[in-house]
This record gives C-alpha cells, structure tokens and sequence, in this order.
C-alpha cells in the first residue's frame, strides 16, 4: 500500500510540472468564480421579494447549488484531459517497464495512479469551496447542504477520475483515452434525461444515472443508496483496470 | 545452490508468429550471458519475458528460486531490468528519477541517499545528477537507464542493449561495469555486437528465429576460434592416416572420400606441408579453402544455416 502512495505523490507532483495541470486550475476558478458571482448577483436583486415569500429559498439554495452543479458538469469535461495520461502516456513512452518490473503489484499502480489524480481533483474542489465559503462574511449558509454539496461534488469527481483511468488504461492515445471518457461520462449524465417524458421511465437508467445520485445528494439527502452507488462505480471501474493493465503482459 | 535464472521450456507467440520457441537455460551467479541473434531473432522477447514485462506463451521463469508467473513480488525483488527503449520520466532530474525508482523498490529512506550516491559514482553520472533527463544526451540517457538497473543492487541484471548509443570511451566504461558487476551478480545482456560479448561475457547464447542456436561458455568458444583449418578437396580418394601425421595438425573430418575438414592449431600453418603432401601422393588436388573461424563466422554460419 505504500508503494500506491509513492506512486500517488510523483503523480501529483508531476502533474505540476506540466502547465495542464496550472492551466486547467487558472481556468475554472475563472470560469467558476464569474458563475458564482452572477448568482450572487442574482441573490442581490431577488432578496426583496424572497423576502416576502412563505417558505422561500435561501442563499445556500441560490448560489451554492448552482454553482457545485456547473461545477460538477465542468469537471466532467476538465477530469478526463487529466487523466487521460495516467497509463497511456507511460506505455507510449515506454516507461510502464520500469513498474512492471519493479515488484510491485498491478493494483498498487493503478491505485497509486488513482489517488494522484484524485488528490488534484479534491484540491479543485477545495478551491471552489472557498467561494461559497466566503459568503460567511457576510452572510450565513446551510452548513447542512454545504457539506453535503462538497461531498456529492467529491464523490462525483472520484467516480469521473476512476472512468477516466480506466479510459487510459486501455486506450493506446491520450487523446482518445480523453474523447472515450468525456463520451461515457456524458451519457451517463443524460441517460435519465429520457425520464422527462413520463410514460417512458425506466427504473434502471434512472438507477445508472450519476446525475441523479449527485442531485440527490446535493438536495442534502445522504442515502446510503446514492453513497454505494458511488462507492460500487469507482470500485467497478478500479478494478476493471486493474484487469486491463494485468492484461497488457499478454499483448499480441 | 539453486540458479539465479532457470528458464525452462519458455515460448512466446504473437498471434500465429512464434517470437520465442521453447528455449531452457540458466544462469548463475557470476555469469555473464551475451545473448546474440540477428535482428527480429527474439532476444528482446526472451529479455521482457524474464523482466515479466511480457506473458510467457508457455514455459516456466524462475528468478533467484521464486517462479516469476505465481509470486511474481519475490521474484521481481531481485530483478533489475534495462528495457531496449530505457524507460524514463524525461521531466524529472537524475537524482528524482533514481529517488522515486528507489522507492519503488522499497528501499527505506534513511539507505537511499548513499545508494544513489554510490550508484550516480558507478555510472559516472555525478556531474548531471541535478539536470533534467530530458536534456540529457543520449548516451547519458543510457546510463541513468543503467543506473535505475542496478540501483537496489539486484541479484539479476537484465540489459536489453546496454552499450547502444554509447561513445567509445563510455562502450569501455560500461564494459568494464559490466564485467565487475558480473563477479558478484548473475547478468544477462543481449547486443549485436559480437566483440562486446567477447570482452565482457562469460557465455555466450545465440539465438536465432526463437531457437538458443549455440549455447557456450566463451573459454570454450575461444578454443574453437584459436583452431584454423582447411577444406580439401580432391579428385581421388585420400588416405587421412598420411596427412594426420603431419605436424599441428588435431583432427581430420572426412565429408565425403574426396572431401576432408582438416584442422590444425594456430601456432603452426602446415597448409604447405598439405598441399605439398597431396600433390606428391597424386591425389590431384581440385580446391583448397581456409575456414576462418571469428565470432562472426560462428554466427553467421550459425544464424544462415537455419535460414
């Protein structure tokens, strides 16, 4: 297990020494902050009338959630550039060797790969924290629904991380590692879109959806339903992994 | 004692292509295996098969006693492996590179620094342990490649190519490492340079379309090469018990009633007392060809005989 973490740690600091992984952090906390302010902004002009309701939304609801969903569908897009190096550009640069001969075991690499990446994007999300989290000046938050968005938006980024290493595993260039992920990601994010149209459910799109899990949990209901599921896609994808770089010492 | 490397039966196929063909050796500590063959002959396969980089199609790996396909862990622990294309992280320094290929070995903190230290003096690598990889030379390259083989000090050594891209000057140093890490470990290294096996091996293998063609120790080797001989042929029969009486002259073979092999030590050259002799028996000689016996004669004849 250690070995995982050595893997974990030059993951993560390499990661620094390409400007990605600085461009990628310079990008949404732009992108973001300009959404987050515009709810703020938002909050502002419809005070008065909340004001007036029974009932009414607080500023949890108005700025927090949003700006964890978008977040949420931005990260969808960003997670897969980064890790769609993870296995890939080692194979390609004939570095996977070095692991491969050194004894440590396959699930050690890909967990050590894993928690790398992982480590990145929960350092994102602490950073988008901050900005709701800056409210409290000011104002006061739903510390409830606050933890419970930064939890959802956290199992969220684990499970897009674990589609995306597998992604690379497999795939023999980043480039298609990264469209392969972004394209199961995606359709897991619409497939309960269908949904919508009420004679058409069905109870096991609605059950693969990640959108919905996330959304469930952001409403601030922690089911033990939404976490396993969460808990089984990361597992799933880990360990399909795992069999697929097992797998690359049968090559043909 | 048990054999550093036993490999038993080993065959690799690419789809319907056999790369590797049931070959069995072992190697022991204080040896030094050359393996040789001509391009596509399976050396690198045979190096990434026992590096467990690469599934064996069938055949059995034995490293320092551990079998590499069922406690893979154990075996790798005293396993260092040079792939052809030596596997780096370009954007790290030397010293990070070596750092983190020491942790991978589980080497424990407090013991890596004086192990890089000794390992960056062995391959001469002092003066760029704090450059990039990436702006390293080619040959410099090489030697971090080396020095990441033989960091953990590993019982098995196994260079795909170690002196490929290399000067002269470093040729002779890494040869000289070679030699010296030979005495205390078992190596195994492939190469197309027939001298280089000459000079740094102890035996020497040659394979060719999968199949181990010649499997010598080079004392061994260098005893057949130190004999000359000729190709005699004639057009009446020769009565060999004549011509082996001459002086230097170890062992006729005779191919056909007018055809002999005849050998003879390199200190003297009876080939004028042969012919002489042949001509004055009037056995009518038709054709005399010295048979010339380099490295590369062994190889080559070795190497086009199967194709």
């Amino acid at each position: 297990m250690s070995i995982a973490l050595v893997i974990a740690t030059r993951e993560f600091k390499s990661l620094f020494l390409s400007p990605l992984a600085w461009t990628i952090l310079a990008v949404l906390q732009g992108i973001l902050g300009y959404l987050f302010l515009n709810q703020v902004e938002t909050f502002t002009l419809i005070q008065t009338k909340l004001a007036g309701m029974e009932d009414a939304p607080g500023l949890t609801d108005i700025v927090v959630t949003p700006v964890f969903s978008n977040a949420g569908i931005i990260l969808l897009l960003v997670t897969p550039l980064l890790t769609m190096r993870l296995i890939c550009e080692e194979r390609r640069n004939k570095t996977l060797s070095l692991l491969l001969s050194a004894p440590i075991s396959n699930s050690d690499i890909i967990i050590g790969k894993y928690l790398g990446t992982l480590l990145f994007l929960l350092l994102i999300v602490m950073l988008i924290a901050f900005m709701p989290l800056s409210l409290l000046m000011g104002g006061e938050l739903d510390t409830g629904k606050f933890f419970a968005n930064l939890l959802g938006l956290c199992l969220l980024v684990a499970g897009f991380n674990a589609v995306g290493l597998f992604m690379s595993t497999i795939a023999g260039h980043p480039t298609v590692a990264a469209i392969g992920s972004i394209g199961i990601l995606l359709l897991l994010w619409i497939l309960d879109w269908t949904n919508n149209i009420k004679d058409q459910r069905s109870e096991l799109f609605e059950y693969l959806s990640i959108l919905r899990h996330f959304q469930t949990i952001q409403s601030g209901q922690i089911n033990s339903m939404d976490l396993c599921y969460f808990v089984l896609f990361i597992a799933t994808f880990l360990l399909l992994s795992i069999r697929c770089l097992a797998n690359e010492r049968f090559q043909k | 004692m048990a054999s550093l490397i036993e490999v038993d039966g080993l065959s690799r196929y690419y789809g319907q292509y056999c790369a590797v063909n049931n070959i069995s050796f072992t190697l022991d500590k204080g040896q030094v295996i050359g393996l040789l063959g001509p391009n596509g002959a399976g050396k690198t396969t045979t190096l990434q098969m026992l590096s467990g980089n690469l599934a064996p199609s069938s055949g059995l790996i034995k490293i320092n006693d551990f079998n590499l396909l069922t406690s893979p862990l154990k075996a790798k622990r005293s396993l260092g492996y040079l792939p052809d294309t030596p596997s780096l992280y370009k954007d790290l320094s030397v010293y990070e590179f070596l750092y983190y290929c020491a942790q991978l070995q589980s080497i424990t903190s407090q013991a890596i620094n004086p192990i890089i230290t000794k390992t960056l003096e062995r391959c001469g690598l002092e003066a760029v342990s704090k450059r990039l990889i990436a702006n390293l030379s080619k040959g410099f390259q090489q030697r971090v490649g080396i020095a990441q083989a033989i960091l953990h000090n590993p019982e098995v050594i196994i260079l795909d190519e170690p002196t490929s891209s290399l000067d002269p000057i470093q040729i002779k140093e890494i040869r000289t490492l070679i030699k010296e890490l030979g005495e205390a470990h078992g190596i195994i290294l492939s190469t197309h340079i027939l001298t280089e096996v000459q000079e740094t091996c102890t035996h020497v293998q040659i394979i060719n379309k999968g199949h181990i063609i010649l499997n010598e120790s080079i004392l061994d080797l260098n005893q057949t090469m130190r004999q000359g001989g000729v190709q005699v042929i004639t057009r009446l029969p020769v009565d060999i018990a004549v011509l082996s009486v001459l002086p230097d002259i170890t062992r006729i073979e005779q191919i056909a009633h007018n055809h002999l092999k005849i050998h003879y030590s390199m200190t003297g050259n009876p080939i004028h007392q042969i012919t002489e002799t042949i001509i004055a028996k009037g056995w009518g000689l038709e054709e005399i060809t010295p048979i010339k016996k380099s490295m590369e004669d062994i190889f080559l004849a070795l190497t086009q005989v199967e194709s």
